[in-house]
């Protein structure tokens, strides 16, 4: 198989990927599912999102020469998570104590 | 709708000064004189030396980052003198602020507030942005950045804020919330005037220009780095370098995503931070804090790897513990993103919230200490030179351990509840960013201006100008710590305990000292540029340097590197002296791709610019045609094709060679001659410390 033709299979499956995962999302509702289940269904479904995105178009996978840009998503997650939950920690904390 | 928005003859301080003559308008007459005589001196002076065409064609509109690096270099030297006379005019007016004082509290609050901006912002970042960008291609053997026209835009966008902040001083008023500008006292409701619009379209420009410049630096140490130096193998002043520019992306959005949502609260009516309507002012609190603490950080990281060169060089040493200083820098840079809390402990969160973000605090002293201790390892035993940076390094030793055990001190939040809000905090954020960030600077100006202009700093006057910084330091900070203690709050226009007054005095001394230390420093590269035959090093290394950047001519030409060197070791340079096989001759010349020079970042200055001042006014025809103007420059940027100039092999061939003969006419000087006329750049063969 080419090169070319292999790229051009893998940005397709990418394409179906994201097309399902957010073809669940808007199903969600006229499934009409319990309020907690279409948390759950769309939060899931927006991290495999993220992941089908990265992998098929940005084109980060586990090999060697894509680590360096592996480690700058993951050094981004840590950094994001440290200042969203860091936030949401702390705002909750301010609104608690001032009910 | 008036044409000019709300501008007016009655919003410049000369018409305060005629309406209600005291020394509290006077001084913002004299102030705005001041800009308006700096700008039209330089104007005639440019002009009577005939000075436009070289400006424009070698500097405004160079993509080259050693100039662009010289250009941030300027910048942030004009805005450190404005900054160090606003402190020294505050100090003044403090020391005659018993009952009263000269000036009126709302003056003092903008003094207070443009100084806070600009020091941060318009001075140090400028100083770390300017310093990476002229040593960092240099030391990795790039050409470029990885974006030079990016970098260009960068210093446009900087360079605007600080336009704004300059033009406030002349028209209009500047914001009086500090350089903080907690809302909601800067919102519509408490502040209706045009000052924080001044802050917001000052800052969100230099936030993303700050941002660019990380993306640039990062991108460059990642991808252009010569054939061989691994990351293990970069000099440690790359590796800060690596590491603030990362902090730049992530820590430059927050403050720039809330200072917009202020605009918006301010101009249309939102209530992000508002008191009502279910606005959050706390939040903004946060958000900009996320932003302020890695801040620090971006600041003193590159003058940590000033420091390590510094020390290795001028003690003839390798550089002791470099694994532990690049693991303490990595460390640093990650735990700086968990500490931002610390400064609004007395917000109202929990006990828990405030201890957790406290030991991070305390935590983040310990990569730090393992520095020093690395530094003065590295100086054990090894044959110290006391050149100016040395100096600086001596000083920095000292007194920013002291900053950092005050900071210790301030990290646990029951003290903190004692001495918040106190001169006591004062005297802590300048006794660590003047020793660390400031002197880290001028050292690293000292250090490396042979390499980018071709002739040394007058040692005689560095030194005196490092002495009176440090002396002028300790006289005028560290008496704040003592009023703070006596329970002396910050930001006060006046005060009634008349025990404040022998260390007010002694602090207004030392201001005075400090502002000799700023006319020394500009006496150096006065009598520098006098004196640059005498003192030329045109074979390019003049301490005996060990890292690549010392391979090269000074000045280092436009290409930098006649042909990209290929790396085997850390420093290389040093070893290849001590191997006895420098400045190797080359075979075969290439010709060599350069970036074209492009009118790209001036003409984002001049419509940032404008931009801004028209929001500040609210003048709305020109706020469409700048910011048009803006988004057509870049789109019109897309299209262009001829970006680049080529550097014939032949021509470069022709200076490279004519170096190498220069070389091999000259015997070199021991390290004891470094400091003499005998210093043309070459060092003699010396022996090794290890």
């Amino acid at each position: 198989m080419s090169e070319e033709r292999r790229e051009r299979r893998s940005y397709l499956i990418g394409t179906l990927l994201s097309i399902l995962l957010t073809a669940i999302a808007f199903a969600t509702i006229p499934l009409d599912l319990p309020r907690g289940g279409t948390m759950l269904l769309i939060g899931i479904s927006a991290v495999l999102q993220v992941i089908v995105q990265l992998r098929f178009f940005l084109h980060i996978d586990l090999s060697r020469q894509k680590r360096e840009d592996l480690q700058l998503i993951l050094f981004s997650l840590l950094l994001l998570g440290i200042m969203a939950g860091g936030t949401i920690w702390i705002l909750t904390n301010l609104s608690q104590r001032m009910m | 709708m008036k044409l000019l928005g709300n501008l007016n003859w009655d919003v410049t301080p000369f018409s305060d000064a005629i309406n209600d003559p005291s020394t509290n308008t006077f001084v913002a007459a004299g102030a705005a004189s001041l800009v308006i005589i700096g700008a039209v001196s330089v104007l005639i002076l440019l002009t009577w030396f005939r000075l436009w065409r070289p400006l424009w064609r070698d500097w405004l509109t160079s993509a080259d980052h050693k100039r662009i690096g010289v250009m941030y270099i300027v910048l942030a030297l004009v805005m450190l003198a404005r900054g160090v006379a606003e402190g020294a005019v505050m100090r003044g007016h403090q020391a005659m602020a018993l009952n009263g004082g000269p000036l009126s509290a709302d003056h003092f609050s903008e003094l207070f507030s443009t100084h806070g901006t600009i020091m941060i912002l318009f001075v140090a970042m400028p100083l770390v942005t300017g310093l990476i960008n002229i040593v960092v291609p240099l030391q990795i053997g790039a050409r470029d950045m990885a974006f030079p026209v990016m970098n260009q835009v960068s210093l446009g966008l900087t360079a605007a804020g600080a336009a704004l902040i300059m033009v406030s001083l002349v028209i209009g008023r500047f914001e009086t919330g500090g350089w903080t500008a907690y809302p909601p006292y800067t919102g519509k409701v408490f502040s209706p005037g045009e000052g924080p619009d001044y802050w917001i379209w000052s800052v969100v420009p230099a936030g993303l220009g700050s941002m660019l410049s990380g993306i640039n630096f990062a991108v460059t140490i990642y991808k252009c780095r010569a054939p061989g130096m691994t990351y293990m193998r970069m000099p440690l002043f790359t590796w800060t370098a690596l590491c603030t520019a990362i902090m730049m992306i992530y820590a430059m959005p927050p403050v720039t995503v809330s200072s917009l949502m202020l605009a918006l609260d301010r101009y249309a009516g939102f209530h992000f931070f508002s008191n009502d309507l279910g606005g959050n002012m706390m939040n903004y609190a946060n958000i900009f804090w996320m932003f302020g603490h890695p801040e620090v950080y971006i600041l003193v990281l590159p003058a940590y790897g000033v420091w390590s060169e510094v020390a290795a060089t001028f003690s003839a040493k390798q550089l002791y513990g470099y694994v532990s200083l690049v693991t303490a820098t990595m460390s640093i840079a990650v735990i700086s993103f968990t500490v931002w809390l610390h400064h609004f402990f007395t917000m109202g969160q929990s006990a828990s919230v405030n201890i957790a973000f406290g030991i991070a605090t305390m935590i983040i002293a310990v990569p730090t200490g393992v520095k020093v201790y690395d530094w003065m390892a590295t100086l054990w035993r090894g044959r110290i030179r006391m050149t100016v940076p040395v100096i600086y390094l001596t000083g920095f030793f000292i007194l920013f351990v002291i900053g950092g055990l005050t900071g210790v001190i301030l990290a646990n939040p029951t003290i903190d509840y004692q001495v918040h809000n106190t001169l006591f905090l004062v005297a802590h954020f300048h006794n660590v960013l003047i020793p660390g960030v400031l002197f880290g600077m001028l050292a690293g100006i000292h250090y490396w201006f042979p390499k980018v202009f071709g002739f040394r700093l007058d040692e005689t006057w560095g030194a005196r100008a490092a002495g009176l910084w440090v002396v002028g330091f300790c006289l005028t900070f560290l008496p704040l710590y003592v009023l703070g203690l006596m329970g002396m709050p910050r930001r006060s226009p006046s005060f009634t305990d008349p025990a404040y007054l022998p260390m007010e005095y002694l602090a207004a001394f030392g201001a005075v000292v400090i502002l000799g230390a700023l006319a020394a420093t500009f006496t150096t590269y006065i009598v520098s540029i006098r004196h640059r035959k005498w003192l030329a090093v045109p074979l390019g290394d003049p301490w005996d340097g060990r890292t690549l950047e010392w391979a090269t001519p000074a000045p280092v030409p436009e290409w930098n590197f006649a042909v990209i060197p290929e790396v085997s070791s850390r420093d290389a340079f040093a070893l290849e002296k001590e191997g006895g096989t420098p400045y190797a001759p080359v075979s075969r010349y290439a010709d060599i791709t350069l970036p074209r020079r492009t009118t790209m970042g001036l003409t984002v200055c001049v419509a940032t610019t404008g931009t801004g001042f028209a929001l500040v006014w609210h003048i709305w025809w020109l706020v469409i045609l700048c910011f048009t103007g803006l988004l057509l420059t870049m789109i019109a940027r897309a299209f262009a094709t001829n970006t680049e100039q080529i550097i014939p092999a032949a021509e470069v061939a022709r200076q490279h060679r004519r170096w190498l003969d220069a070389i091999a006419q000259n015997t070199g000087i021991t390290r004891d001659a470094e400091c003499t006329s005998a210093n043309r750049g070459l060092a003699a063969p010396d022996e090794v410390i290890r």
